[in-house]
């Protein structure tokens, strides 16, 4: 049972540090690149808005960074409740 | 030596590297044939995946479709990799935990029926079946440009060189080919664009030099091409329009992209969950190389052809039609470009017809409309080493680097196609008794099976191949991508809600698609015309991916919540999928 209480506060862990990647994975995409691209006009960035620049690169790069670090921190949740593959 | 042997010689020798890969890495099981033996490295299955992911679409389409039209196609840039988000958090380490084979199997596991399990065999199918097609007359269309055979011979030469590899090899040959594949095609890519980099804004490092000076005027390189741009009446490169279609036609791309089955089975592959969350990082890794290129070969070569059209800049005179440049002739020729002096005057009118006040500038300096008549966007990529007047080499490279990302995609699929019918259908359905090596063999039979179905396809490609590309990722998104997903997120989802979810996307998805295009894509069947004004809350049918996937989750809980719960040896496996520990025993159970 103690076992089983561990596993859901695990799955419970793993749901919140997806959320937390997906409302910023969502923000930079469909936020900053998109839909709030004209608040953000008066930021330049060469030659051009910071909209414009999350839209053909920022997205890409912070989506990078997100993977990366879900999997550090995930495998190291994995270690911390004992459920890693060792 | 003359081009064509040049280009000849680097796809030969390339040819010859993926023939040496495939006899290296032979599959002796069915392990090995699914799954490489699930003993790839993550950073190796990571270049693989970008490799198969990264279509003759990617390659050679993409920044030509951002070229002409800017920011809007930046859709394709987020859209085609923040799918790779998705896939590594939602779907990934759980399939790789599951530990089987092929997507309809989990589904079929999960949902603990064999209904179900078909219902995504044949989504599977329809879904790289369409996809395929694109990838097999692309590789025709790539050797008779560069090769200069028939697009028949060069379909015919493209499958028995998957068929050496994807037979003998499965998994394992594709895998270590496709790292070469990639190699080759990123490279391909790169250098005419480092160039083009260097001549414009002196940055080596295209992505930089997109927002860059542009030496020749001193000011940012996107600011010269809006200016150019504007001045000839066409849209500024960096303008918007429609945001809410723009997202709506990004999340389709993300969801299709997680949703589809080839790239989800090359995380089958990797030994460990850990590896599989890895894995995802570095396939994005991979593909960034690429994708963060696109975007300035695409405002590059779009500024390159705005100032050779217009060398004495917008108030002076246009190029003269015996001045243009050499690769302007070379195209000229394939008729994917043309130029027609309509008002006879020996010089070379490019701008925009239907823009405001052009109707005015024209009459008052004696052009009689746009005078570059033809300019087919794939030609961006493919004529960028000319452009930048690279070694022939160069131009011979690109030549291996499109027929590699379409080779590297269409043996993903090919392999996604037969897994399904040895795996699925065969062993599953027809006779689970099939020894081991029975079913290598069968395995081995749908390959070369599905290998001649796409040549076939590829050699007669539908009329509306180009249509079902839509249709690939709508029903990636609307059926597999929510099913697999509330098979990992929703203990209580039952075979009902299930079965109901994936029909109920499937259905909507071909509906809303056959209304507006014609019933399987038949011009002229449509109930509609395919325009804004008929559109359900004006949402074109390229766009309807989320839509259908919506509806897929509502009905399955829906129905779900009405039905009986699942078993308890179900719910314990959705338990253990969650769970990292064991992942290599689930093998062997």
């Amino acid at each position: 049972m103690a076992e089983k209480a561990k596993n859901s506060e695990y799955w419970a862990a793993n749901i919140r540090l997806v959320t937390i990647c997906l409302v910023i994975w969502a923000f930079c995409s469909y936020g900053l690149a998109i839909l709030f691209r004209p608040m953000l006009s008066g930021i330049a960035v060469g030659g051009t808005d910071l909209g414009f620049w999350f839209a053909q690169q920022g997205s890409i790069l912070v989506f990078l960074v997100l993977i990366f670090f879900y999997a550090a921190r995930m495998n190291k949740l994995d270690k911390e409740y004992g459920v890693d593959e060792e | 030596m003359d081009q064509t042997t040049l280009n000849i010689i680097v796809v030969g020798l390339s040819f010859a590297l993926y023939f040496g890969i495939a006899i290296w890495a032979r599959a002796g099981s069915t392990s090995e044939f699914y799954a490489a033996g699930q003993g790839v490295n993550p950073v190796v299955n990571g270049m693989a995946t970008a490799a198969d992911w990264m279509s003759a679409a990617s390659f050679i389409s993409m920044a030509g479709l951002i070229a002409f039209v800017g920011y809007n196609n930046s859709t394709f840039l987020m859209g085609w990799t923040g799918g790779y988000v998705l896939m590594a958090m939602l779907l990934a380490p759980y399939l790789r935990k599951f530990g089987k084979y092929t997507v309809p199997e989990f589904v079929g596991d999960r949902f603990y029926s064999q209904t179900a399990r078909i219902v995504a065999v044949i989504s599977l199918i329809v879904i790289s079946v369409t996809y395929v097609i694109g990838q097999m007359t692309g590789a025709g269309v790539a050797f008779s440009r560069f090769l200069e055979v028939s697009s028949t011979t060069g379909l015919w030469i493209a499958s028995a060189t998957v068929f050496v590899y994807a037979v003998l090899g499965g998994m394992k040959g594709i895998t270590y080919t496709q790292v070469a594949q990639y190699i080759v095609l990123i490279t391909a890519y790169t250098i005419p664009a480092v160039f083009i980099s260097l001549q414009l804004t002196g940055n080596p490092i295209p992505g930089l030099g997109l927002f860059s000076e542009h030496t020749a005027t001193g000011q940012p390189l996107l600011v010269t091409l809006d200016g150019l741009l504007t001045d000839l009446g066409f849209t500024a490169y960096t303008t918007g329009s429609s945001p809410w279609l723009m997202a709506l036609f990004t999340l389709s791309l993300m969801i299709g992209t997680a949703g589809l089955p080839h790239v989800i089975i090359r995380f089958f592959t990797v030994p460990k969950v850990a590896d599989a969350r890895w894995s995802a990082g570095w396939a994005l890794v991979f593909i960034a190389l690429l994708y963060l290129t696109a975007p300035a070969v695409g405002a590059m070569a779009r500024l390159n052809i705005m100032t050779t059209m217009w060398p004495n800049g917008v108030e002076g005179e246009p190029v003269a039609q015996a001045d243009l440049p050499d690769w302007f002739n070379t195209w000229q020729v394939t008729g994917l470009l043309g130029v027609e002096d309509k008002n006879g005057d020996g010089l070379i009118q490019y701008y925009n017809e239907n823009g405001a006040g052009m109707a005015e500038m024209a009459a008052e300096r004696g052009w009689a409309g746009n005078e570059l008549v033809t300019f087919n966007r794939d030609i961006l990529v493919l004529a960028n080493p000319e452009i930048a007047q690279l070694p022939g080499w160069v131009i011979a490279l690109i030549a291996a680097g499109g027929l590699a990302a379409a080779l590297s995609t269409a043996a993903g699929l090919l392999l996604a196609i037969s897994s399904a019918i040895s795996h699925d259908l065969i062993k599953s359905v027809i006779n689970p008794n099939i020894t081991e090596k029975g079913e290598l063999l069968a395995a081995r039979i749908s390959m070369a099976g599905a290998i001649l179905l796409a040549t076939y396809l590829g050699l007669n490609p539908p009329g509306f191949a180009a249509q079902t590309v839509a249709l690939a990722f709508g029903l990636a998104a609307a059926s597999l991508f929510p099913v697999l997903m509330m098979g990992i997120f929703s203990k209580r989802m039952n075979a009902e809600g299930a079965i109901a979810g994936m029909l109920a996307g499937l259905i909507a998805t071909c509906l809303y698609l056959f209304t507006y295009l014609g019933w399987f894509f038949v011009a002229g069947t449509n109930m509609l015309p395919n325009n804004a004004d008929n559109w359900l809350f004006g949402i074109p049918p390229t766009h309807f991916g989320p839509i259908g996937a919506a509806l897929n989750f509502a009905v399955a809980f829906a129905v779900s919540s009405m039905t009986k719960e699942p078993p308890k040896e179900i719910q314990d496996l959705v338990e253990s999928v969650r769970i990292p520990r064991g992942a290599g025993a689930a093998m062997n159970k």
